[in-house]
Order: structure tokens, then sequence, then C-alpha cells
């Protein structure tokens, strides 16, 4: 049995510790957001946050997770009432078929909690890791710049951890 | 019920708002001479499926359901078709519901492919919505004993002069709107649209930004298990022998499923499956076969298969003397659609029925041919769409499914989900095609081009599904199904020879389609089909032209096109790029290029600007600026977003993409071996300017992009760099092999 904190709420999860964390947020917890594309760590589609840092979760076994933090998209926000990066994607209309959006945009959050104020290169920097094919890209460049002035003008911290981490 | 009003009468008035406007006879004309006869056909898939209820429905209580044989795909389509039965049934659009590709429910529209959906379904859906509130008026007029054209309709209800209201739920009885569609529906007119032309918000977006279930890989009915296929190495090899024992001992393994040369394991949890599927790989003992081609020498290889020779276009006059004449060969490697999410599906076989949930583009079609594998009743078997991630064309999906439903007969009563692994998805996905172009071409002194002799080499663009034999799973089984004869797509679509007769103005001219139905490397339809290689051969030779003429490329092509929306998206996008006061400069280029998609679908031009990177040749596309016409626009954030996606796909295939293989083996298996576009690479700015043309026809725009985005691009580097590069992709080792660095 492991500990897991997941977006703030705390699981135990009867799997095997060599079992990447991608499968136990999908098929244990029923987290749609994190998505299998490599398993490789090529496409960073899978991306969440651990501790604040942009991990794939394709890849990381859930033996080194127990007391750190873990945050999924889920955790940036809900369908009723989603966080600012979330609305952001919604107004801009950053998605076309969407599977690999989330992963962009748990990569924007780690941006974000530790750069409030990102250059264009300093954004796509950050989303090098991840691939999009139906060619959202300048939607999705555009998503997190509305996301930055989004955060400023309401003075909101991004969902989950606090600024400047 | 309704008394004395007949159906012809209540067609025929339908309230203020309408005008009385009929676009059938458009749909006619371009229907061609075959589509005419003395009843004029119904609009859109009413062809084939006629009653009004197929379409949609409206319950007892007020609940309108849409339903469409079309499947998202990413690409909006549920928006758009949401959009246009709200409109026309003047419903209010966050009221209705949608039901996508189901067997057991819609209307059987074959794929959703060819970027027809809006010009099928979205036809189909705004003829039946206006009979439908025609009907419904005449329902009101007949219970009220009140003339039609007094009512007005709004918010889902039909309205009487004196203020009285019923709703359409109210309005509806048994068998009110299963009658068929006529041939004609008085449309609302455009100047009254509220809803459509507007850009609505993607109704399937915060589902997707929020982790709601929006996928094939979400769904997870109750008992669910994990299956992993382990696939030969190679297309011919043939499995020898493998140990099941050890594998069948691992923790959670249900199952391993062996038939022929089709091998899986099925276990409690996902991950147990992945962990038993390489154990499986490495137990396994395979035949391998040195079946492939000499990748060094490919086109060579495709022009010395057997072809069947066809000119599609044949009006060659006596050869012109005096010219000059230009000539040049192109080609384009394989390439795949390369899904960011592999293909997956579910199957449950229990009471004797199957159901697969799947992102195939064709229920009805991998319906038939999974019952064919399975030797079930068609009616025993139904599958329901569900999206995958995006899939532009045929890749893995049908694949996947006829594995779930394989593993699915030999694991009775319990959900099979099968998950393809990324290296799976790359080495076993039919390809795009590779082809090659031959044109030469006549100028006169007068700078016109005077005759065209083009030729083109391809194997077919579709194997997609409709017998057993297309499905990887049965060519496998112990008693495989062969796969079927390969056939091309005749004009005026086409597969290979798509686009590959020029919308210019040719007072002499031959295209030849030589079909090679041998196929080296398993291929099928990737978006835009021959058209990616067709457009950018003809537009760069066109560009070659123009520089030999000693003309500008955009004046030069507008000398050649007659047609006026031709010619309309041209001039936008060349004035919208700035392409007159453009200087270019050593290393930063300009190009231009321009379709119409099918020559029957939208018309796209591009201009695009591209920087190259002297040292490595590394050529980046810095900014595009496209113009669009797609006919009657129903939601114009949608089509800019198709032809955004389009350029920077294009932008992806044009410069790094293509297939590696070695004589046994496709060895461009995940990312890494076959690198597409990242962030670095995104264009500074793409802009997508829609010329809207209110009351006319769908014109389908999500393929209108790929092939004018490659010509674009390669123009752009021939501008900058001088140096013109006829074999895809331009990578940067051939931009710098050009320029001698």
């Amino acid at each position: 049995m492991m500990k897991l904190d997941i977006n703030g709420a705390q699981h135990e999860i009867d799997e095997d510790p060599d079992t990447p964390l991608l499968y136990v947020l999908r098929n244990n917890l029923a987290l749609n957001g994190a998505k299998y594309g490599c398993g490789l760590g090529q496409c960073g589609a899978c991306t969440v946050l651990v501790d604040g840092e942009a991990v794939f979760s394709c890849l990381i076994p859930i033996l080194l997770l127990e007391s750190k933090r873990v945050t999924t998209v889920e955790g940036l926000g809900t369908i009723e009432n989603p966080g600012p990066l979330q609305r952001a994607f919604i107004e801009e209309q950053a998605a076309q078929c969407g599977y690999c959006i989330p992963g962009m945009m748990m990569r924007a959050q780690a941006l974000l909690q530790k750069n409030a104020r990102p250059s264009d290169a300093d954004i796509r920097k950050a989303l090098a890791p991840n691939l999009c094919r139906c060619g959202t890209h300048v939607r999705i460049l555009r998503a997190v710049r509305r996301a930055v002035a989004l955060m400023q003008s309401a003075s909101m911290a991004p969902a989950g951890e606090g600024r400047g981490q | 019920m309704t008394s004395a009003i007949t159906r012809r009468h209540v067609l025929a008035g339908t309230g203020a708002l309408i005008v009385s406007f009929c676009s059938s006879s458009r749909l006619l004309a371009q229907q061609g001479p075959a589509a005419a006869g003395n009843a004029p056909p119904l609009p859109g898939s009413l062809k084939t499926s006629p009653f009004l209820d197929s379409w949609i429905r409206v319950d007892a209580d007020g609940r309108i359901t849409i339903l469409t044989g079309k499947c998202e795909l990413g690409q909006g389509i549920k928006t758009a078709l949401l959009q246009i039965a709200a409109e026309q049934l003047d419903a209010p659009f966050a009221s209705l519901k949608l039901i996508t590709a189901d067997t057991a429910v819609t209307a059987n529209e074959g794929f959703t492919a060819g970027s027809h959906s809006m010009q099928d379904s979205g036809t189909a859906i705004m003829h039946a919505a206006a009979q439908v509130r025609a009907i419904l008026i005449g329902e009101a007029a007949a219970r009220w004993g009140v003339p039609p054209e007094t009512f007005k309709t709004q918010d889902g209800a039909v309205v009487a002069a004196d203020g009285r209201h019923l709703t359409y739920g109210a309005l509806v009885a048994d068998q009110l709107l299963h009658v068929e569609a006529q041939p004609r529906s008085s449309l609302k007119h455009p100047t009254f649209f509220k809803v459509m032309g507007k850009p609505i918000p993607r109704v399937d977006i915060p589902a997707k930004l929020t982790g709601g279930a929006a996928y094939v890989q979400d769904v997870r009915p109750p008992g669910m298990v994990h299956a992993r296929i382990v696939r030969p190495p190679g297309y011919g090899a043939s499995l020898a022998n493998v140990d099941t024992a050890a594998v069948e001992k691992m923790p959670g393994v249900l199952k391993v499923v062996r038939d022929g040369n089709f091998l899986a394991v099925v276990a409690e949890r996902e991950f147990q499956a992945i962990k038993a599927m390489r154990r499986l790989a490495a137990a396994a003992r395979w035949d391998e076969k040195a079946s492939l081609p000499d990748p060094s020498n490919l086109p060579a290889t495709i022009m010395a298969l057997p072809a069947q020779s066809t000119a599609i276009l044949d009006r060659r006059q006596r050869a012109v003397s005096g010219g000059k004449t230009l000539q040049a060969t192109y080609t384009r490697p394989y390439q795949v659609h390369g899904s960011i999410g592999p293909s997956c599906a579910v199957a449950l076989l229990e009471n004797d029925g199957l159901t697969v949930w799947t992102h195939t583009q064709g229920v009805y079609p991998d319906r038939q041919a999974i019952a064919e594998m399975l030797k079930l009743a068609p009616d025993r078997v139904r599958c329901i769409h569900a999206e995958g991630s995006g899939c532009y064309g045929h890749n893995g999906a049908d694949d996947a499914a006829a594995d779930a439903a394989l593993i699915a007969r030999a694991f009775r009563g319990r959900p099979v989900r099968v998950q393809w692994m990324r290296e799976q998805e790359h080495a076993w996905e039919p390809f795009g095609p590779a082809m090659v172009s031959k044109v030469a071409a006549v100028l006169d002194d007068k700078a016109n081009i005077v005759d065209w002799d083009y030729a083109v080499w391809s194997n077919t663009h579709t194997m997609r599904p409709g017998g057993a034999g297309a499905l990887l799973a049965a060519q496998h089984m112990a008693q495989p199904f062969a796969a079927p004869p390969p056939k091309p797509i005749p004009q005026p679509e086409g597969g290979g020879d798509r686009n590959a007769i020029p919308l210019y103005r040719l007072p002499s001219a031959r295209v030849t389609h030589h079909f090679v139905p041998q196929m080296p490397l398993r291929v099928s339809a990737l978006r835009a089909l021959g058209a990616y290689m067709n457009v950018f051969s003809i537009e760069s030779f066109v560009d070659e032209l123009a520089q030999a003429a000693g003309a500008d490329p955009v004046e030069f092509r507008l000398r050649h096109l007659d047609d006026a929306r031709a010619k309309d998206v041209v001039a936008l996008a060349s004035q919208r790029f700035g392409w007159d006061s453009f200087r270019s400069e050593r290393d930063r280029g300009r190009g231009f290029a321009f379709a119409r998609y099918k020559n029957l679908a939208a018309y796209c031009a591009i201009a695009a600007e591209v920087q190259v990177e002297h040292e490595s040749g590394r050529a980046r596309l810095v900014r595009a600026v496209a113009a669009l016409d797609a006919g009657q626009a129903v939601n114009p954030d949608g089509l800019v977003n198709q032809v955004e996606g389009a350029i920077i796909q294009s932008t992806s295939w044009t410069l790094y993409e293509s297939v590696s293989f070695d004589q046994r083996r496709i060895t461009s298996i995940d990312w890494s071996t076959y690198p597409i576009l990242r962030f670095d690479a995104v264009p500074d700015s793409v802009e997508v300017h829609v010329i809207d043309r209110p009351g006319q026809p769908f014109l389908g725009s999500g393929e209108a992009g790929q092939g004018p985005a490659a010509a674009a691009i390669a123009n752009a580097i021939a501008d900058a760099t001088g140096k013109r590069l006829r074999d895809l992709p331009l990578t940067r080792q051939r931009i710098k092999a050009a320029i001698g660095v």
C-alpha cells in the first residue's frame, strides 16, 4: 500500500511500487487528464507536477512519490470553475483533438509558478518537451500568454501551489 | 393528424423570417450530370438516410437530439453541426444534444474523411432541421386552425401572431417526424442567422481541459481488463514458437491469446499487461523475411513497379514550337499519421453480441470488417465511436478495434481494453504513400504556359476496412484474411491523383496517373492524400515557370486563373502578407502557393516567409498568411483552427518527416527516430483569413492547407537560397548540401 498526495488529497494505492504514476492516475483514480502518448518521455502528453516540477508520469514509478505532492490538470480547476490556465485555453480555443493539451497546461503551470512574467522564448523553451500533432501550437502559445495576463490582472496565484517556488 | 394541411403546404410556407431558399439546384450543379434526373436528389446524406428522425428527434418533454453518422476527430464537427441544427430549428444552441457515429443509433454515413462532413452531414442536418421546423409549424397550424404563414418559431417553440405558443415537445407525437425528407427545404436566409456563421466556442473543449472523460482511452466499463499485443517484428514475419508458460504465471496475467501470428496478453491491471507483453515479446521466436525495398533508392523502386496508367486529363495539342521548355521531378517519402495517443479500443463480447468502442473514422465499415473476421452477423456487432487522439486519416484505429474484438472473443464476459504502444503505432499504422511526380511545361514568348504534361506514380490512398482483410488482426490469424486488392479512388476526388489536375488555364495539357497496386510498405489514407504531393509538385513547378518567365509568382498565378473565387484567395493572401513590399535577402525569402482542394472543395492560398540558417541549412517557417474560401462558413474560428493546424502539420511533414526502414523492419518507431516539429520551430505567426460566402454550399476545409503550405515553404526556401529542392522532406542536410556550405 502506497500513500500518494494527488491534488491535495491523500490516496492509499494498492499497486506494485514500480508502476508508473500515469497508470495509477488513470486506472486507480480515474483521473483522465494525464495521457499515455509514448511511455518514453518523448512527447509530454503524460506531464504532471511533482512538487512543482513538470515530470513525465509515464516514466516515474510511484515508489519515488511518497511524501511528494502530485498535481494533475484536475488540480487546476473544474469544468464548472476552471482555473486561470484552463480559462485561458478555453478562451483561446486552444485545442483541436485536445489530447496533448493537459500535458501542455501542466508544463506551462510549472513555468508560471517559477516565472510569473515569462518571455515568448521562455514559453517556447518550457513547452519544448511536449508534442502536438494537430498543429495547435500558435494557439497554445497564445493561451499561455493569456494565462499570464489573467493571473496578473486578477492577482490570482496558480492553483495548487504558491508562486515563485 | 395534420388534418387538411398537407406536408406539401407546410413546406411551402413557413413563417415570416423565412425566405424560400433552396440549395439543391446548386448541389445538383456541383454533382454533374450523373446526379441529374427528373426528381432532384435529396441533399447531403439525406440521399442515403432520408427519414428526418434519423437526424433529429424531439421528445415529448422538449429535449431535442441531433444525430450524425460522422465522428468528432478534433476538427470541431460537433459544434458546427449543432450550430446548423440550432439555426434551422430555431432552438437554443445549448439545449441541443448530439449523438455521433454509433451503429445502433445513427445513420450510416460511411467514413468521416475527405473533408466531407459538412458537405454530407452538415447539409443533411441543415435540411432536416428546416423540414422538422416546418412540420412543427404545420402541426401547430392544424391544432389551432390558423394558416402556417402566420407563425414564427423561436427558442424551441412555435409562436402564433396573437402570442400563443407551443413548445416543439408539446407538438410532437408518435411518428410525426418519421417521414422522408423532401428534396427542397425552406432554409433560413443567411441574413437572419444568429448561430451559424458565428465563432461559437467548441462544445467539447472544456471537458478536454479539465480531465473529463473525452476519449476512447477514458472508457472504463465495470470489470474491464487490460490487453497488449505482441506484434511481429516486421511485415512478413511469422511466429515460429513461443513458450507462454512463464508469462501465464506472472502476477495479474489472465490469459495469453494466440491465433496464428496474432499474439496478445490479457491482465487484470494495465502495467501488469505491459510487463507481460515485454516478457512475451522476449519469449516469441519469429521467422523474418527481407521483404522491404532498398530505402536508398525508393523513387526508382516505385516507378519500376507495374503500374496501371490512366490519362485523367487528355487534351494535349500539337507540340508547341519555339517556346521555353522546363521539366522537373519531385519525390515524397512514406510519412506517418503520428497520432499523439496511440490507437486504443475496448471490446465486450457477451450474450452473443459484441460491442466495440473505437476511434475508427467509420463505425459501419469497421463493424462489417469485424463481423466478417469473427464470422458474426453484422447486426450482432455494435461499433460506438469514442474520440481518439487526432488521426489525420487512417491510422491504427480500425486495427486496434479488431485487436480488441479478437481478444474479447477469447475472453468473453469482461470488457477488454487494448492500448497500442508507441512503437506499434509508428511501425504498424498504414503510412501515407511514397510518391513520385514528373512534369514538363512550355512557356511562350509572352510568359504564358502553353503546354503541360504531368505524371504521378503512387500506391492506393485507401486500404480502409470494408472487408476483414484490411485489418491487421485478421491478416495475422491462423486462418488469415487476405488484404483486399488495392484500388485507386476515381476522379474527380482521386487518390494518388488527387489535385493532380491544376486549376490553371492550360490550353494544352495531359495528366497521367500511374497507379501502382503493389505496396512495399503498408499504406492508406493520410490527410489530403495525393493532394499534398501533387500540390507541392505543381505549385513548386509553377514557381519555377514564373522564375523562368521573369514574372512575379503571384501575378503569374493570377494570369493563369479564371475562377473568380480562386483569384480572390490568391489576392487576399498576397495582400495580407504584404507580398509586393516584401524584400528578400540572403537566407530569408517568401513563397506562395494555391490550390482548391480536390478541385471541388475549399480554396486556399498561402504566403510564407522562411528563414534559412546558413551554417546548418535548417529552414524555419517564420510567418504564414492564408486565405480560405470554404463557402458558407458555419464556424469561422473552427475554419481558422483547421487551417492553422494544416499549415503547422504540413510544415512538419515538409521539413522533417520520412519513415525509415531496412529490408526487414520499419526503423522509425518513436519520436526520436521519427522527429516532428517542436515548439522551437513554431512560426512567429500564422494568420488565416476566411472569405465567407453566405448561402453557398459548404466546402470541406480540413485538408485544404497541407499542399499549399508545403509548396509555399519550398518556394520560400528557393527564394531565400536560390536553390530549388524537389525531394521531400526539405531537411537541413538537403538544404545544406544544396547551398554548398
